[in-house]
């Protein structure tokens, strides 16, 4: 039925952020409600500030059921100007990308989202006067190339002084003890070493103003080439067999050039492959994985499958489906990717070889890898605080260009690729694999992506630490209220209230058992708490153990004949990865050791809740994990209030505060996309197929027959 | 009772790679207790083979079977390799290789089964070695093509419980409020005169007399007529099922056929049409009149309406699920897995299916319509979906009780015909009947299970329990083709029902998540973006593949139950004892019985 509400007279005012300007606004635009495919909607005013694109609904009652959980900077009808995939202009029916300079107006506006959100505002009761300013301006704000200093990030920083102490559990590795720190976590202090060399960024401005490097390196060598040819640190495992990465050198026409570089190389192989250093494998990353292009080329053909327009673009591509998601080839990166890093971290763990990472920058899939493998070998990356922290480490201080990879500023499309998205996507696998592993959920992740592409934090707006350096002060852009104090995105409270905060720690989470008190008392630093390694001895002897004797045996091999010599990838037996991820499969999992992700074709699956929490025909009502999630919650909080009751009970009487987890009331009427899409459907109707069944092609003969061929006069059984 | 004397069966580790002690002496299996046996199996023979695992290369060991089972031990004990495997679960058996085959272990059997996978076993090619291993299993496996009886009926299993009293069907048409002054209960198929493949009991509209229902037999196939399966308690709408209309290709009409289905429309006192799911597509319904069959055209029943919903026949599904057989057993298909998957069409199968079941549901409950469901003759499809058309509406079918109701009632009784779709015995594993309907109907509420985890109070272990003994013919429960058939045979008196066995261990299949609903309709997402493949259950034979078992959330949730359980328990004992130190002085504190009633209200 439609149903159109009446447009009604009443002022609504957009809320806006300190540093947030209102620029161009419209009344009388019509949101659609896009649920089944019917009008239904609502009036309101568009605007564009210099930080969003919001739609203030005329009669935005005060919501009687606000959602447990709620972003408090992007708001629902919100979406950030770095948000905006691509705007479409309809004309008679008809859909046109708009990018530029228009000619026309539209009638209708579709704005679909990098968080796959998409809007559909008519505009044909709105003053053409308002269209041509809102529709232009919206384009103009969200679509065209814009300066660094222009990020609202910077309008936000100097309006809003920073007030939060910024400390939190993060270790934000922009200090040199962050990286000793790291070091001595684990136990990597011995072999390799923080260097100052950087400061002033006299090395390169890509690299980090700390980092780490083998102890045998000299500064000399460090500066020759800017970095290049260094192999950087990036952790160690717990048999001393470290991750290292490091930037090749680009291809030179020069041919001594090339012959001098070659042989810095080698001295430089030589020098770390010396004891007291583990044998190397080198890893190039840019031959044996996608390359960015593939990867972005990838994602767009996959996101594309969940920007749904309507109802009946769901079910037409509901049809082909999986044969939809196998061309965009998207899957079978993350796969590709997983499979790598568990290739990286059998070496490591297996072989006990230093595995190199080689990329042209070290700064995309290097990022990708080193991650993932210190995700599966470091539980303490499956904290929260130490996910953060790895995220700080090695994507951004460690260089990754977040600002061209994201496309912030639409300065060059060539350069932007999903490489970030790549890395959530590949731990998601991991978390649903094992939901007992990981302190944070999913809707952790999913949120994390979404800060993306809000610009009132600087983690994700810099291309280097150097660029971050530099602009803080505020000198180079001429802006006379630096040096700025950014927020970082790791202070969940800018974004979520305490109540909301909680749907970020998974109930699942299988704590570690804590270190004893006496050990406790005597820590004194803040990461004293990991000093003891992840691959705790005891629960992983077992599993270790099979491979001792073969490690034992390759290390006497090593021995004799390391000088001058290092293994390439190549010369590995394929069917050893094989049989250590078949090993490890076939034991229990220890949620604190060495987790490998299962990466066969039915294992890696399609993050839902990132996908397809907006496309209302997805949702389970009621069902879906959360269902189960709730249940757990309320047995925790059962047990809480229980608990409680018993130190009463003992006390005789003193009444304790009752602590509240967070439960999840009436979870039969959740989403299973839960804590998105909240359920605005209230009807039990069932979502039904729509297209029509395609033929069986090749089974002609067999489709026509009848079940029996018994003719019907005949005789009975 | 039985749990301490019989060996445990299972059913999930069928095949298991254990590392249990060695074996003493493998010849003299009558005393050897690590070989499980029931009571009532006895040995038939045993042989030194290898079997050639597809996962783990060859594995020297010794096969020993008996009138139930094929059971294989590793000689080498690290890690033991088990197999245990029902006879009813074989399909086939083939020699391979010849007494002069050339190269290592070419010689010997290749067993096909019915649960997804096969077996390889070499033998020593000297002496015919294989022969009287070929002839013992072919008997025992197929007792049906060698007049010998099932095992069911050598089964001396006991049970606390008694699966055959699950189902009543006069109990079970009380608890829907039946009969009422709309419908009443017939029993003019007592002896299966009407329909010998109908159950004695029917429920029919009270205006329709049995002559009517005679009459109305005539022109439906094999005599299925339209009865009730299940009425709505609010809306009174009911779903009836029956088999297609003798249209035949003269267009043929029957008057009382047409009076009988107004009958059932006005029987809710719905003044709207009468809806009819014909579950084929339209074009196989147009067919059947070729054989005298047909559908409910517009002319003859104007206050119908007909809707196609387009689910393939039998011959569609078995090779269906014989492409799946391709692409996950030995090895799963690795690069293209998804475009293979789609490539087989058992999902779309599976969403077509529940598609027409959502709509039948929906159009009972929202529609507050009646609605009749056939196919060509009402025992594949239409159980389908009548029966998750119900599972949908009615949570009492979400029960571990209620579900073993449903299937007791709308496939045992109503004939779909178990036997034939199966081969029980049959050494004829091509015959044109088989197809695995019954499976896809399980797989259809696994869907539905793992969209709403909460809502069923069965675990997966359950339905793949109830897959396992659909094949295993330890049971009675799914032998024969009809009521009729498996009175004749006896099977209540002669052999075990499924549900003994389920019953009385009821914990192992229970879903600790259930949360008990009324009055909740539960409809499924039949969308591709939802429907997943049952990885533990087609590919739970590939160690690759194999998911965690046990559950962690689920076993996280019963960490969780044990310790409120033990909170409860030590505030008990610790009210009771300040309540002795302080009960001169006070009395008004809460007793412990009051506080367990209070934690109690928070479910």
């Amino acid at each position: 039925e439609i149903h159109i509400k009446k447009p009604t007279e009443k002022e609504v005012n957009p809320h806006l952020l300190p540093g947030e300007l209102l620029l161009c606004e419209a009344s009388m635009v019509y949101k659609y409600i896009q649920e089944d495919g019917s009008d239904r909607g609502t009036y309101g005013k568009l605007v564009c500030t210099n930080f969003k694109i919001a739609f203030l609904d005329d009669d935005s009652a005060p919501n009687e059921n606000e959602p447990q959980f709620k972003n408090k900077i992007v708001g629902e009808n919100d979406i950030t100007l770095q948000c905006v995939d691509q705007i479409y202009g309809v004309y008679d029916e008809k859909k046109k990308l708009l990018t530029g300079q228009l000619r026309k107006y539209p009638e209708k506006l579709i704005i679909y989202c990098k968080d796959l959100r998409v809007f559909h505002f008519c505009l044909r009761y709105t003053k053409e006067e308002e269209v041509k300013r809102i529709v232009s301006g919206i384009v103009h704000h969200s679509q065209t190339p814009k300066l660094l200093k222009r990020l609202f990030l910077f309008s936000y920083a100097s309006a809003a002084p920073n007030s939060t102490d910024g400390r939190n559990q993060t270790v934000m590795f922009d200090t040199l003890e962050d990286w000793r720190y790291e070091l001595e976590r684990t136990k990597g202090n011995v072999k390799y070493k923080a260097v100052t060399t950087n400061e002033g960024y006299r090395v390169s401005e890509k690299l980090p103003l700390y980092f780490v490097v083998p102890i045998c390196i000299s500064e000399e060598s460090i500066l020759k080439y800017e970095g290049r040819g260094i192999p950087i640190w990036c952790w160690s495992c717990h048999n001393g067999a470290a991750l290292l990465k490091m930037s090749a050198f680009l291809k030179e026409q020069d041919d001594s050039t090339s012959q001098m570089q070659k042989a810095f190389l080698d001295g430089i192989y030589k020098t770390i492959s010396k004891p007291p250093y583990e044998l190397l494998k080198t890893e190039d990353l840019s031959s044996s994985l996608p390359s960015l292009q593939d990867i972005q080329t990838a994602y767009t053909r996959f996101k594309q499958l969940f920007l749904i327009d309507n109802s009946t673009d769901f079910w037409a591509t509901d049809v082909k489906w999986f044969s939809l998601l196998e061309s965009t080839n998207w899957l079978e990166i993350i796969r590709r990717v997983l499979k790598k890093a568990v290739e990286v971290a059998e070496c490591l763990e297996r072989q006990h070889t230093n595995v190199l990472l080689i990329e042209e920058s070290a700064t995309d899939l290097c990022c990708v890898i080193s991650s993932l493998v210190q995700v599966m070998m470091d539980s303490h990356s499956r904290t929260k605080s130490g996910f953060q922290s790895l995220i700080q480490k090695e994507w951004v201080i460690g260089g990754h260009g977040f600002l061209d990879r994201c496309n912030h500023l639409h300065r060059s499309d060539k350069d932007e690729a999903p490489v970030f998205l790549l890395l959530l996507n590949c731990v998601w696998q991991l978390v649903q694999q094992y939901p007992p592993a990981f302190e944070f959920t999913e809707t952790y992740l999913t949120v994390l992506s979404d800060s993306l592409y809000v610009p009132i934090f600087s983690t994700f707006f810099f291309n280097s630490q150097h660029q971050k350096d530099i602009n803080t002060s505020g000198e180079s852009l001429k802006i006379q209220s630096g040096p700025f104090r950014f927020l970082t995105v790791w202070d969940w409270s800018v974004q979520f209230d305490p109540k909301a905060q909680a749907f970020l720690n998974n109930p699942l989470y299988a704590e570690k058992p804590k270190p004893d008190k006496s050990q406790r008392k005597t820590a004194r630093f803040k990461h004293q708490r990991q000093l003891s390694l992840p691959l705790t001895q005891s629960k992983s002897s077992t599993k270790r153990g099979f491979f001792r004797e073969e490690t034992d045996y390759l290390i006497k091999n090593i021995l004799g004949k390391r000088i001058g010599k290092f293994i390439n990838s190549s010369d590995e037996p394929p069917n050893s990865f094989r049989e250590f991820y078949d090993s490890w499969h076939s034991k229990p999992v220890d949620y604190h050791g060495l987790l490998l992700p299962r990466i066969d074709g039915p294992e890696i699956k399609v993050w839902a809740q990132r996908y397809l929490r907006w496309i209302p025909e997805a949702q389970l009502p009621g069902g879906g994990t959360v269902a189960t999630t709730a249940k757990i919650l309320e047995l925790m909080e059962e047990v809480q209030s229980l608990q409680v009751k018993m130190d009463e009970e003992h006390s005789q009487g003193t009444l304790g505060d009752v602590h509240s987890v967070l439960v999840l009331r009436n979870s039969a009427r959740l989403s299973s996309l839960f804590p998105f899409a909240l359920l605005q459907r209230l009807s039990v109707k069932p979502a039904l197929p729509t297209s029509t069944w395609k033929d069986l092609e090749d089974e002609d003969d067999l489709v026509k027959r009848d079940d029996e061929f018994v003719d019907l006069g005949g005789e009975m059984l | 009772m039985a749990s301490s004397s019989t060996p445990k069966y299972n059913s999930n580790s069928l095949e298991s790679t254990s590392s249990k002690r060695a074996l003493n002496d493998g010849t003299n299996w009558e005393q050897n207790e690590e070989i499980p046996r029931l009571p009532g199996e006895t040995r038939v023979t045993d042989k030194d083979v290898i079997y050639m695992c597809p996962f783990n290369g060859p594995v020297k060991g010794r096969v020993y079977i008996s009138n139930y089972r094929l059971y294989l031990r590793s000689v080498e004990n690290d890690p033991v390799v088990v197999l245990n495997v029902p006879l009813g679960v074989i399909s086939r058996i083939e020699k391979m290789g010849g007494a002069s085959s050339r190269g290592e272990n070419s010689y010997g059997l290749d067993i096909t089964c019915k649960d997804m996978r096969n077996l390889r076993f070499a033998l020593k090619q000297e002496g015919h070695s294989r022969r009287d291993i070929f002839e013992v299993l072919t008997k025992h496996a197929f007792p049906q093509s060698h007049n010998l009886l099932f095992f069911a009926f050598a089964n001396e299993e006991k049970f606390s419980e008694n699966g055959w009293m699950v189902y009543n069907p006069m109990s079970e048409y009380r608890r829907q409020g039946l009969p009422n002054d709309r419908w009443r209960v017939t029993f003019i198929n007592e002896h299966y005169s009407l329909c010998d493949t109908y159950p004695s009991l029917l429920v029919v509209p009270y205006n329709a007399t049995d002559e009517d229902l005679k009459k109305v037999a005539a022109f439906r196939s094999r005599n299925r007529i339209p009865v009730l399966s299940w009425i709505h308690p609010e809306t009174q709408a009911v779903i009836m099922r029956c088999s297609q209309p003798l249209v035949g290709m003269s267009g043929k009409r029957n008057k009382d056929d047409e009076r009988y289905l107004d009958i059932i429309r006005e029987a809710n006192g719905q003044i709207s049409k009468l809806v009819i799911y014909d579950a084929r597509p339209n074009v196989n319904a147009v067919a059947n009149k070729a054989t005298g069959g047909g559908y409910e055209g517009e002319d003859a029943y104007p206050n119908a309406e007909l809707f196609f919903l387009d689910i393939h026949n039998i011959h569609v599904m078995r090779e269906s699920l014989k492409k799946l057989k391709d692409i996950v057993y030995p090895h799963v298909e690795e690069s293209h897995w998804l475009s293979s998957l789609e490539s087989t069409h058992w999902l779309e199968h599976i969403k077509l299916v529940l598609t027409g079941a959502i709509q039948v549901a929906d159009k009972v409950s929202s529609g507050r319509s009646s609605v009749v469901v056939h196919c060509s003759d009402g025992w594949d499809r239409t159980a389908q979906l009548t029966s998750l058309a119900m599972l949908m509406l009615d949570s009492y079918y979400r029960t571990i009780e209620g579900f073993e109701v449903l299937v007791q009632k709308e496939w045992i009784s109503f004939g779909h015909k178990f036997a034939s779709r199966i081969g029980h015995g049959d050494k004829n594993h091509a015959d044109a009947d088989r197809s695995p309907i019954f499976l896809q109907f399980i797989d259809c509420v696994w869907q539905m299970s793992k969209q709403f985890p909460t809502a069923f109070e069965f675990n997966e272990q359950f339905l793949i329990t109830i897959l396992d003994h659909l094949y295993s013919c330890r049971f009675g429960t799914f032998l024969y083709n009809s009521e009729f058939l498996r009175e004749k045979e006896k099977v209540a008196e002669k052999t075990l029902s499924l549900w003994s066995l389920i019953n009385s261990e009821k914990s192992k299949y229970t879903n600790p998540f259930y949360t008990k609903e009324l009055n909740r309709a539960l409809y499924p997402v039949a969308s591709m973006r939802h429907l997943e493949l049952w990885v533990n259950y087609y590919i739970r034979w590939n160690p690759r593949i194999r998911q965690q078992q046990p559950n962690p959330v689920e076993q996280r949730y019963m960490e969780l139950l044990a310790l409120r359980d033990d909170y409860v328990r030590r505030l008990e004992e610790l009210q009771i004892t300040n309540n002795s130190k302080v009960s001169n002085s006070s009395s008004s504190t809460a007793s412990p019985s009051q506080i367990v009633s209070q934690v109690q209200t928070h479910f």
